[in-house]
């Protein structure tokens, strides 16, 4: 199976916790015309990282790296969830029931439904078992 | 009350021949340490070509650095055998300076420290807690011997769990502390907290970091006691070296035992009684580690009047530094340490800063360091594991508990020149 169309390419931005961080990078996204499907931050002690996915990932890393942020790539898979009481359930049963480790997770309602978007340790495993168990895996074509 | 009554009054003229005398013997006990031979070989110094105590000013100074380049045992002047007891002290960069005793040495220490407490009125009738970390610092076992001499009744009760530190004072009647400034203004807040007064108390001994004559006056009220101030370093033994009488106008430094210069930090040359200057000392009576013109950093002053004591020439409080040394809650700290923390640390940048604030009276340093651009992997676990392995690298090395600030890189300034990467945000104590 080729599990490398459903990997989708999220971008991770090291922050310091302080004002305007998040506008300076929302900013650089708009003017490069980069349109952000999801996103989510994460804080730690002083610090975070802002989490996105973006229409196009390669043009995000460069001109955020070109304005001096600290960027990096990260691997996350996109389960479909019925946008609806006891969606959310669902899916995570079904990657319970499966044994898949979710490192972190984010999840956004969009035009064409509910999307859970996860990280997990074992990408491609993940990938084989979540078709396996029945749920929908979103491509990478429809975000990027 | 004196402890040594013939040494601590000696008249100026006779101390002057003792001091001479010693320093000729301590020229002879150099002899045993390669860096001293060299170091008078290259200035061409004899024994014979000291025969005043003005002939001291030709022989070079030994720094700080110069103690680092022996680590461990190169400024040793007797056999491992010989030493008994090792205590270390933070260098300035990576290794600490190490420094070593003799039985003989410790006697002599414990004297030193006997000396002080009995010149404040201190006895074998009092009670003594002595609230400084036991490890490697000098402060800790320094005094409990010196007391233990005076026959004090002692109680190792060391730093932390403050609670506890105060039931001790109240269940066991302490009438004579010694810590650091700060950490008194803690304890009597905390016993403020607990409802509780410490009415036993009589005498508070404060060093390790520099405090004012406000927090003295703040110290005394809040804690009933009366304040003196102690100075002492690790490289002339520990504490000990100069203390304040009962008069409380400066500190009398024990000239039998260290000869005294005060210089010009930028010149070298010696300056006048009641000019400021940095403290050298020659330590006259140690045999383990013998040193020649050690600079202190200390920055201070002869006084120029006697006391009504009787004892010999004080020196001013000791204020700052002629180094770029911080003390953070006792604990001396080189910038330089912090540099050569991160630098061994690829994950981190090596530019940094330092803010050090007092929260609750007690010194807080943060560390900013920037993450460098390539070893970000996108999770916050690992900056997190990073940031807690600086914690850990800068904890080991400086014996001190930091706050470390992960920042973007290229976010932290750059300096042309002389760098300031430290911010002392402390209103004095």
């Amino acid at each position: 199976m080729d599990t490398q169309k459903y990997v989708i390419k999220q971008i991770s931005i090291f922050s310091e916790n302080r004002p305007g961080r998040l506008a300076a990078i929302a900013h650089a996204l708009g003017e490069e015309k980069v349109n952000i499907l999801a996103f989510s931050i994460a804080e730690a002690n002083g610090f975070g990282v802002v989490r996105a996915l973006v229409d196009h990932p390669q043009k995000a890393h460069d001109k955020l790296q070109s304005l001096g942020f600290n960027i990096a790539f990260t691997d996350v898979i996109a389960v479909k969830m019925q946008d609806k009481p006891g969606g959310l359930f669902e899916v995570a049963k079904i990657l319970g029931d499966a044994g898949i480790n979710i490192e972190y997770s984010y999840a956004y309602s969009g035009k064409d439904g509910a999307v859970l978007i996860l990280r997990v340790d074992q990408v491609e495993d993940a990938i084989m078992k979540i078709k396996k168990s029945g749920a929908t895996l979103l491509e990478r074509s429809v975000f990027h | 009350m004196f402890w040594d009554k013939k040494i601590e009054t000696m008249k100026p003229a006779e101390l002057r021949e003792l001091q001479l005398k010693r320093l000729k013997k301590t020229l002879d006990q150099v002899q045993h340490v390669e860096f001293y031979r060299d170091l008078l070989a290259k200035a061409k110094i004899k024994k014979t070509s000291i025969t005043s105590l003005e002939d001291i000013q030709k022989i070079p100074f030994t720094k700080k650095q110069d103690l680092r380049n022996g680590y461990p045992f190169g400024f040793f002047a007797v056999p491992l055998k010989k030493i008994v007891r090792i205590h270390t002290t933070s260098g300035t960069t990576g290794k600490p300076t190490v420094v070593g005793y003799t039985r003989n040495d410790l006697d002599v220490w414990s004297d030193l420290i006997a000396r002080n407490m009995t010149m404040v009125g201190i006895t074998e009738n009092d009670v003594f807690q002595n609230m400084v970390n036991y490890g490697m610092f000098t402060g800790g076992l320094g005094f409990h011997y010196g007391a233990e001499k005076i026959g004090m009744t002692v109680i190792p009760s060391a730093t932390g769990n403050t609670k506890r530190q105060i039931e001790m004072i109240n269940d066991f009647g302490v009438t004579t502390i010694h810590c650091t400034p700060s950490y008194a203004m803690h304890l009597s807040e905390v016993a403020e907290e607990m409802g509780t007064t410490l009415d036993s108390l009589k005498t508070g001994l404060f060093g390790a970091e520099p405090w004012s004559e406000s927090t003295r006056k703040t110290l005394e009220k809040r804690l009933g006691v009366t304040a003196y101030d102690s100075y002492g370093m690790s490289e002339l033994f520990g504490p000990g070296v100069a203390f304040e009488c009962p008069e409380r106008d400066g500190l009398h430094i024990w000239h039998d035992s260290y000869l005294v210069e005060i210089i010009d930090p930028k010149t070298g040359e010696q300056v006048s009684d009641g000019e400021r200057g940095e403290l050298v000392i020659t330590p006259l009576v140690k045999e383990a580690m013998p040193l020649l013109r050690y600079r202190t950093g200390d920055v201070t002053m002869l006084l120029e009047d006697g006391c009504l004591c009787r004892r010999g020439k004080k020196i001013a409080r000791l204020t700052g530094r002629s180094d770029d040394m911080l003390v953070i809650r006792g604990i001396n700290v080189f910038p330089s340490q912090i540099e050569h923390v991160l630098l061994k640390i690829p994950e981190v940048g090596n530019q940094f800063m330092v803010y050090i604030d007092r929260i609750n009276h007690l010194d807080e340093m943060t560390v900013e360091v920037e993450i460098n651009r390539d070893s970000f992997s996108g999770e916050l676990a690992d900056l997190a594991r990073l940031q807690k392995k600086v914690v850990k690298e800068l904890r080991d090395a400086l014996e001190l508990r930091t706050t470390v600030k992960l920042v973007e890189p290229g976010s932290l300034p750059r300096f042309e020149g002389k760098a300031k990467r430290v911010i002392d945000r402390r209103e004095a104590i």
